[in-house]
């Protein structure tokens, strides 16, 4: 057991957890922040994406040891209040998402496109999606729900 | 049947009301619960794929931290806790009954499939319970397998079900073997075709899962359940397996990730993880990692299929024969008798008036996961066969993939087929001419000249579909060989204050129901969607229905349809009295009762306060209140129908195909929801392009493991290999429901494979290639054509 402390969503938390806790598990299962989901034991389908010190990672491979110190977002840290974040007000009105349950992992990897790459084209897009599976959506709307989301941040700096 | 609604919402591209929780991940599924007491289950699975189980040891893992209970299969039979059920009585040619092999929540005497359960424990954590897991020591007799339903019917082949030779579950039929053969025999041409329709994983991203509380003293249950049919579900737990009484037990999906099918069936791990909450006492949980997801979702297609077309001198289609061995896996799952039978075969003449036509299904039993629906379950198969079958014809004829198409279309409707079903609606040839047109197909050999000079091959695919939806009647289903129940179920409660709650038995996992039935409640009576909550998915609220399959949506939105129509009927008598005319007179619309015998009007709401306050009207005469409930059982299913058109580009160096352009012109009769609607194409296109292409659950011939069992193996559509698509909608109305709606949910994965396939064999000039398509087998293609 070993204790880690991590600014999750703006807030700090220290907790307790045995040496091979992921951290995806501790962000589930402790802090009840159920937003990331698990949808593979392979790190390939990006469900879990969660931004680590203002990065993508999958948090499935991530020990919660080694966010020792980090912070952490997730996808319930996004929106300010009422006002959704760009990014998710582009998924709703592209329609970017079906069942929901790829849609956090898809935000977090959209919002680390865009701070990559600003305002990419559709094939930068579909590239960097590479490693989020989406199963309903068939990715048309995604795509289009990450460019559009992406002038929109634009626009809100 | 009036098809009009004529509102502002019905029809439109509502934004969706579901989003505002789900991209703030604040959506609810099942693994997102913990429940007070939370144990946690992991299951212990035959690494074989056929093997005696001799003896289970679990002494080790007994005295392992936080174990609470081990279940094995004898436990089982102890308790005398029922096998699985198979819901689809069919019968073979010569009469008998379908064969189904026992099949217990956890094995008992041989496992089947590798990843059967074999044994569950429970535990106070996830990770203590599959530390126990893994210390359990099972003694495994290996026996020989079977993973090929050709080797799995010859004589001497492995054996897997006591009592059924040849592992053959049944030899069915359909059709009229006599007058087909004579429609042969007058022929001027034939062609054939031997082709594979590949077997596919389902993959929702959302793991299976389930929680599951025992309330002892009140003999309460409550599931919950990532699902499409939580009320078929409390039926199943009460009625066979006997877990509470069906008026006791609480079924809930909240949530649900995905399913396309393979969250339809009941399942052996779900089965006795219910087992066990209720022996010990406690909620127990098991959600599925995508290892167990690979194993044991039910899989979908595998069919090995031999295809014969007659046609006159003119391509005219006389006659279709099929023979096709149906790969069912180590047991029947739920319905998995029915998708290679009547939710395929049915569906083997296409879009094409086919005077005569025979088809012969055996269902095999091998040593592979057992198969049930999968988007399409059966139609997908089905097309594959006749739209591959009619460009192997337009080859061998030197006519125009479209125009044999053209020549041979059903033009009347309704139309009855040789296989049972009758068409109600359709205009094929307006959606062929509307998909050449999206796909600018008169000018391809531009852009064929333009691939070659960059060393490429082009090829153009065109497939016509057409499928049945909306699964219905209940009387003909119960003929078929079906429990019946095909109706779908809504109450629509209006409150004092005029918010509504609409309740309904189907069940959305990710379709947007919320938004599409509050649209049909909106534009009914007149009042804005905020006003309007969806309700699905709790057996506590909503006492009956069927969930969501098939694309029933139509018949869950007309019964919900029905109710409000109920409504508006009780509520002119009320407006009646309060503008003191006759009740005749009344009308509604737009939200308002008005008569032209007052300039008085009362507005949805005010009725609505007056039902409730029933001081208006005299309560022996009109019932106080304002709730009605409809079920719908449909006249007949719906037919919807397209055409895809597919450009491919291949590189002979690599091997790859790549989709360059896809077209589709779907006709699902009236729409609710455009933007919804086009959402389900594109996911659907998409699974078909993943399974023309890519996917593929492969067994290893010799062993029966499954070889793609993970995201690493098996090739997933990802962002970057799927195109742009170009949709457009036909709307022919369906005389089956009120609202004329069709359903959408499969088309995509129905039309887009012999799409794929059919531009990949244009390419190339060449009859057939199995799905996938890899570019290993495209590669060897390649290499053959350049060497003649
Ligand atoms: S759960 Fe992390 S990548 Fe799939
Ligand atoms: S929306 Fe269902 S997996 Fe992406």
């Amino acid at each position: 057991m070993a204790i880690i402390a991590m600014t999750v969503n703006d807030k700090p938390v220290e907790i307790d957890v045995a040496d091979r806790t992921l951290l995806i598990h501790v962000l589930r299962d402790h802090l009840r922040l159920t937003g990331a989901h698990v949808g593979c034991d392979t790190s390939q389908c990006g469900a879990c994406t969660v931004h680590l010190d203002g990065r993508a990672v999958k948090s499935c491979s991530i020990l919660a040891a080694q966010a020792n110190g980090a912070k952490i977002v997730t996808v319930e840290g996004l929106a300010q209040g009422e006002t959704l974040h760009p990014m998710q007000a582009a998924f709703h009105e592209e329609h970017g998402l079906q069942c929901g349950f790829c849609t956090p992992g898809m935000i977090m990897t959209a919002i680390d496109i865009v701070n990559r790459h600003g305002r990419p084209d559709e094939a930068t897009v579909r590239a960097e999606l590479e490693g989020n599976l989406c199963r309903c959506t068939g990715y048309h709307n995604i795509v289009k729900a990450v460019i559009a989301g992406a002038a929109k941040m634009e626009a809100a700096q | 049947m009036n098809t009009a609604m004529s509102g502002t919402k019905f029809g439109k591209s509502q934004k969706r009301v579901e989003d505002a929780r789900l991209v703030r991940g604040k959506g609810r599924y099942v693994d997102d619960m913990i429940l007070p007491g939370q144990a946690y289950a992991a299951f212990v699975r035959s690494p074989y794929a056929h093997a005696r189980i001799v003896n289970i040891d679990a002494s080790a893992a007994n005295d392992m931290p936080g174990v609470i209970r081990i279940v094995s299969g004898q436990d089982l039979l102890d308790a005398q806790y029922p096998p699985l059920p198979n819901i689809w009585m069919l019968h073979s040619r010569d009469g008998s009954e379908i064969k189904a092999g026992i099949r217990n929540a956890l094995a008992t005497d041989a496992a089947r499939y590798a990843g059967e359960p074999v044994a569950l424990v429970v535990a106070e954590s996830r990770e203590q319970a599959r530390d126990a897991a893994e210390a359990i020591a099972v003694d495994y007799d290996e026996l020989p397998v079977v993973a090929d339903p050709t080797r799995a019917l010859a004589d001497g082949a492995p054996q897997l079900h006591p009592g059924i030779a040849n592992n053959r579950a049944f030899d069915w039929e359909i059709g009229d073997e006599a007058a087909t053969d004579k429609a042969f025999a007058n022929a001027t041409h034939r062609v054939s075709i031997t082709l594979y329709n590949n077997r596919l994983v389902p993959n929702a991203i959302e793991p299976r899962a389930i929680n599951v509380q025992w309330e002892g003293v009140e003999e309460r249950m409550t599931i919950y359940i990532t699902h499409q049919n939580p009320i078929g579900m409390r039926m199943l737990f009460s009625a066979v397996f006997g877990l509470a009484a069906e008026h006791k037990l609480r079924v809930v999906a909240p949530d649900v990730g995905g399913g396309f099918g393979s969250k339809a069936p009941a399942y052996q791990e779900e089965m006795a993880v219910a087992f066990a909450a209720k022996l010990i006492d406690r909620p127990v949980k098991w959600t599925a990692d995508r290892s167990e997801s690979f194993l044991t979702d039910a899989h979908g297609r595998d069919h090995l299929t031999y295809a014969e077309l007659a046609m006159d001198g003119e391509g005219r289609f006389l006659g279709l024969k099929v023979h096709t061995l149906a790969n069912l896996g180590g047991y029947i799952s739920f319905s998995g008798a029915l998708i290679p039978t009547y939710m395929y075969a049915t569906m083997l003449c296409g879009q094409y008036a086919i005077p005569a036509a025979y088809c012969r299904v055996e269902g095999v039993y091998t040593n592979t996961c057992p198969v049930d629906a999968y988007r399409g379950a059966g139609r997908p198969e089905a097309a594959y066969v006749i739209e591959r079958i009619v460009n192997v014809a337009a080859a061998k004829l030197g006519v125009d993939q479209a125009e044999i198409r053209r020549r041979n279309f059903i033009r009347s409707f309704p139309h009855q087929t040789p296989l049972v079903y009758e068409y109600d609606s359709g205009s094929y040839e307006a959606c062929l001419d509307a998909a050449l047109s999206l796909a600018d197909y008169s000018n391809y050999a531009e852009r064929k000249a333009g691939s070659e000079a960059k060393g490429l091959i082009r090829g153009v695919g065109i497939s016509a579909y057409v499928e049945a939806c909306g699964i219905g009647p209940s009387a003909l289903l119960a003929k078929l060989g079906g429990g019946g129940n095909m109706w779908e179920s809504a109450e629509v409660r209006v409150h004092p204050v005029g918010t509504i709650e609409v309740l309904t038995g189907a069940h959305s996992h990710g379709q947007g129901h919320q938004t599409t039935f509050a649209q049909v409640v909106a534009d009914r009576f007149g009042v804005p969607m905020e006003n309007i909550s969806v309700i699905q998915g709790d057996t506590d609220r909503i006492q009956a229905g069927t969930g969501t399959y098939g694309s029933r949506a139509s018949v869950g939105m007309s019964a919900v349809l029905n109710s409000c129509d109920k409504i508006i009927a009780k509520g002119k008598l009320i407006s009646a009295y309060l503008l003191e005319v006759d009740a005749e007179t009344v009308e509604f619309d737009d939200g308002v009762f008005s008569s032209k015998a007052t300039n008085r009007t009362v507005a949805f709401g005010e009725m609505a306060f007056a039902a409730h306050a029933a001081a208006a009207f005299p309560t022996s005469e009109i019932e106080p209140g304002l709730v009605a409930t409809s079920f719908f059982d449909p006249p007949n299913f719906t037919y919807p129908a397209g055409v895809y058109v597919c450009e491919v580009e291949i590189d002979p160096q690599t091997g790859v195909v790549r989709v360059d352009s896809f077209c589709a012109a779907d006709d699902f009769g009236v729409i609710a929801n455009p933007m919804i609607v086009e959402g389900q194409v594109h996911g659907g296109i998409t699974q078909g392009i993943g399974q023309a292409l890519w996917e593929q659950a492969v067994y290893d011939p010799d062993t029966a493991q499954l070889v793609t069992a993970s995201y690493m193996d098996y090739g997933m559509p990802r962002a970057d290999g799927i195109p742009d698509f170009k949709l457009t909608f036909c709307e022919t109305p369906s005389p089956s429901n009120p609202l004329g709606m069709k359903g959408c949910g499969e088309a995509g994965a129905i039309g887009s494979p012999p799409a794929v396939i059919n531009a990949v064999c244009n390419a190339l000039g060449i009859d057939h290639v199995d799905m996938p398509a890899t570019p290993e087998k495209i590669w060897r293609l390649c290499q053959l054509r350049e060497a003649s």
